[in-house]
């Protein structure tokens, strides 16, 4: 047990906003895995190679002398033809499976994409500087850096620009029918077929998106993804489907959870205190389902 | 029908008998020694597999281009039979076996990593095969009593070993408070231990202690707390990911701290990634190619990376060093032993006493080498920018004076 966080009051601050920062970069993957999940029905556990694939392109920019923030318009344009892509050769073949086949399948193009980004790319690990710099708060005993809060503002930006699109388009407004009744939807009109392209393609571009910040915010590596997987499923099972504000108010809190448990459990702690809340999470949900149970009479 | 049934048997006992005396004939076939060696050839450790390959690679043609292994008056040549391991331990474990039983290979070669060492130790133990390893740190591969397994690097808890040495001879012989972050595996966690003996006998605190999750990309937590308590020393063991996860993080953060110190730096290409902003961070180093150790072969350190870069087009890690000190090991552990039997070579492997380029090499009861210290070095850059790392501990092979305390970022 480590209490330097009542100690130092300051320490609260650093760690609601570090959480919070964190937590919405997070939201912005899980948004995209809460779309194509209640749209198709599909676990994407491949949904964390998208976004390291994603920040290899932003990676790449910043190789070649471009800045890597341009990465996030960059990146998501190519994920999105990629996601079309896995759509067409994979998933279109599991859509209307079983969940467990699906999880396989993605499964499977998880460890393909894996070897092939280490082939690829190399084993090392990268990571793309923005040269940002730093905010200081409270006479410097607060810093947030400022590649961070860029992030989170992108994040934002594209949640807010997704929610709209799928009010107002056309195109949205199709995939919101199908989400609730794919069949009813083809029966009226809706190419479903086109819809399922498209939504993949829009998850694979927000992972593009969170792939893109991650390379200037942390660091990536082909084998990397698996706990973005990880941390975007808790988040949509915590929240719910089709809920953003729910999305985006449980990545935070997860995001804030995790860094008070960093400073008061300890840092090796931090992750399993996160699985601890998950399944307290689901108990309480169950309890709740139990006890308003509808008898067929 | 009879005859022919004893022709059969007959034909057929003769392929069983030629079959295993090619197989028991495998390790030295005419001239050429045979040494065998699962590499992670792809995976997740192929960066620092194909670093250790090439080590290996190049010492072979070089020992064969002067005059090969001199054993019982005759001549022989090394070659290496090499398995790509996936970076997976199973199998790097199934490898071996089949290197052993089925190629008849009765040498080996160790493969890259602790992890990968510690699968295959138990299989070389197994069949007595004398394995010679320049990858494999972790202090638990020499505490199991293993009798065939030598390493030609210091163990994982000597990495940081000089640094807190350092730290408290600058503070006048007085302890030091120290912050440290290790990741949770077996490498580094041995570094961490080191760490505490080094505090408890030089009468260091240590006052943040944090086990870094393995999928954890965040130091900030860490970070916040070293800005709150303002240690003496910053020590953080993560693989590249920590080296690279603290830097970018201490720099955007602004921490101030008097001496950073970690692991892991030249295999991150730190200065590299980071630019000015890896400045003054001390790295522990297996090898340095300005240390001024000698050998026949590759004469020394700056030989050594001159050829290596001409061969392979870059600069030499440490990992690439000291698997081409493995095989100097090997061939003076054959010409001593005088002959191909096991147990003769390995005892003549436990009795070496020598100096390569890559430091002296002497091993103790666990086959851990201890005759070559670590050396530290700090990454320093010009005001262009330019970076290099320079030796700056122990004071014998130092290139430049440990810059101490480390300014703080108002200043630079």
């Amino acid at each position: 047990m480590d209490f330097l966080i009542f100690q130092v009051p300051m320490l609260t601050v650093q760690a609601t906003l570090d959480g919070v920062l964190l937590g919405i970069l997070f939201a912005l993957i899980a948004y995209g895995m809460a779309l194509q999940w209640g749209v198709m029905n599909i676990i994407n556990i491949a949904q964390g190679d998208l976004v390291i694939l994603g920040g290899y392109i932003a990676y790449f920019m910043y190789l070649y002398g471009i800045h890597p923030a341009w990465g996030v318009i960059v990146s998501p344009i190519i994920m999105y033809f990629v996601g079309v892509i896995i759509y067409k050769l994979v998933i279109n073949k599991v859509v209307d499976r079983d969940l467990f086949i699906s999880i396989l399948a993605t499964f499977g193009i998880s460890i393909l994409f894996m070897q092939l980004m280490n082939f690829a790319f190399g084993a090392d690990v990268v990571l793309a500087n923005s040269g940002y710099g730093t905010t200081m708060l409270f006479d410097n005993s607060v810093t947030l850096p400022n590649s961070k809060i860029f992030s989170a503002f992108i994040s934002i930006v594209f949640a807010i620009g997704l929610v709209i699109y799928m009010k107002k388009s056309k195109l949205g407004r199709a995939i919101r029918a199908t989400a609730q009744n794919a069949r009813a939807a083809k029966i009226l009109g809706v190419d479903t077929e086109k819809v399922y392209a498209a939504t993949f393609g829009i998850n694979a571009a927000l992972c593009g998106v969170a792939g893109a910040l991650i390379s200037i915010t942390f660091t990536i590596h082909p084998y990397m993804g698996l706990p973005y997987t990880i941390r975007s499923f808790m988040i949509v099972i915590v929240a719910g489907l089709g809920n953003l504000p729910g999305v985006a108010m449980s990545g935070m809190g997860l995001g804030m959870f995790e860094e008070f448990a960093d400073y008061i459990l300890g840092t090796e702690f931090r992750i399993g205190s996160v699985f601890l809340l998950l399944v307290l999470i689901l108990v309480y949900r169950r309890f709740k389902l139990s006890k308003k149970r509808e008898y067929l009479k | 029908m009879k005859i022919k049934n004893i022709i059969i048997t007959f034909v057929s006992a003769l392929a069983i008998l030629f079959s295993t005396s090619v197989v028991s004939f495998a390790k030295v076939v005419g001239d050429k020694i045979i040494l065998g060696s699962a590499i992670s050839l792809t995976g997740k450790y192929s960066s620092n597999g194909v670093h250790t390959q090439n080590g290996y690679n190049m010492a072979v043609d070089r020992i064969n281009s002067m005059g090969g292994v001199k054993v019982g008056g005759k001549t022989y040549k090394f070659e290496i039979i090499y398995y790509d391991d996936e970076s997976n331990p199973k199998r790097a474990a199934q490898l071996a076996e089949r290197l052993i039983s089925q190629d008849g290979v009765e040498f080996m070669l160790g493969p890259y990593s602790s992890g990968l060492t510690k699968a295959i130790a138990p299989v070389t133990e197994k069949y007595g095969v004398p394995m010679v390893e320049a990858n494999g740190a972790s202090r638990s591969l020499f505490t199991k009593g293993y009798k065939y397994l030598f390493a030609v690097l210091a163990p994982a808890n000597l990495y940081l070993d000089v640094a807190i040495r350092t730290a408290v001879e600058l503070n006048g012989g007085k302890g030091v408070r120290i912050a440290q972050a290790f990741e949770q595996d077996a490498f580094s966690q041995d570094v961490r231990l080191g760490i505490l003996d080094a505090a408890k006998e030089t009468g260091s605190k240590i006052i943040i202690d944090d086990k870094l999750p393995k999928e954890l990309n965040d130091m900030a937590a860490t970070l916040a707390k070293v800005k709150a308590t303002k240690p003496d020393v910053l020590v953080v063991s993560g693989h590249t990911k920590g080296a690279l996860t603290a830097i970018r993080q201490i720099a955007e953060m602004k921490v101030d701290v008097p001496m950073l110190a970690m692991t892991h730096c030249d295999a991150a290409k730190l200065s590299k990634q980071h630019g000015a902003n890896s400045q003054y961070a001390l790295c522990a180093s297996q090898w340095h190619k300005t240390l001024t150790y000698k050998d026949d072969f590759f004469t020394d350190g700056m030989t050594y990376d001159a050829d290596f870069t001409k061969e392979f087009g870059y600069a030499p890690p440490y990992q690439a060093a000291e698997s081409s000190a493995a095989l100097l090991v090997f061939k003076d552990a054959f010409e001593r032993a005088g002959s191909f039997d096991q147990k003769k070579v390995r005892d003549a492997l436990a009795a070496t006493n020598m100096q390569t380029f890559y430091g002296n090499i002497k091993f103790a009861e666990g086959g851990q080498n201890v005759d070559k210290p670590m050396v530290l070095f700090q990454v320093m850059c010009d005001d262009a920018g330019k970076c290099e790392n320079k030796v700056v501990a122990p004071l014998k092979w130092a290139s430049a004076e440990l810059i101490h305390p480390i300014p703080k970022w108002s200043d630079r």
